[in-house]
């Protein structure tokens, strides 16, 4: 039961792996921030998985600030692509 | 049999994030790559979370995982579309097959 939370793991590193390749190749900005958007939703699924694997509820306080802390920088980045201000 | 439930939700979640990073790659354009990638990894990242939670229980991992989950089905959506929006005010062309852009059209 428990090679089967690893072969999920890679699973995830190998999806991780893909979203890196769009962050060095991307061609415009926006799609560098579409990558490192998803990467983050990955990595709180990754937090879960190590929260499984080896027992301990820490990771899964990592995995709520993560999605939080996500959330906030992929807010920033399109306000900052919008051309606007942060206080509209 | 719990655990069975748990393992399959989790790996219903890892083919959906699998999938989703496949049309990031693959797709040809911002937006299609966008609408891929989101949709996908949310409801695989939801699946993953529900399997923490079946399998850990009503104690502290679950509520967390419940938490997480509320989370991410509120704000990942939100994320994507401001960064749609963004991205079109700042003149990211669309795909040249593209076949209509309705919020060019508004905005005229």
């Amino acid at each position: 039961m428990i090679m089967t939370i690893f072969v999920y793991i890679y699973i995830l590193l190998l999806a991780c792996f893909l979203c890196l390749y769009r962050i060095g190749r991307g061609p415009t900005a926006p799609d560098r921030t579409v990558a490192i958007d998803i990467l983050g939703i990955l990595v709180v699924g990754f937090c879960g998985f190590l929260s499984v694997l080896t027992g301990r509820d820490f990771y899964m306080n990592v995995a709520i600030s993560w999605a939080l802390l996500s959330f906030i920088g992929t807010l920033a980045l399109a306000k900052y692509l919008e051309g606007k201000g942060f206080d509209e | 049999m719990r655990e069975m439930i748990a393992f399959i939700l989790m790996g219903i979640g890892v083919a959906f994030n699998l999938l989703g990073c496949i049309g990031l790659i693959r797709l040809p354009d911002l937006y299609n790559r966008l609408q891929a990638s989101t949709k996908c990894v949310t409801l695989g990242t939801i699946f993953i979370m529900a399997g923490v939670l079946v399998y850990s229980g009503w104690n502290g991992v679950g509520i967390k995982a419940l938490l997480t989950l509320v989370f991410i089905l509120i704000t990942a959506p939100t994320a994507a579309h401001a960064l749609a929006r963004g991205a079109h005010k700042s003149g990211v062309k669309l795909w040249e097959k593209s076949v209509c852009d309705k919020y060019e059209e508004e905005k005229k």
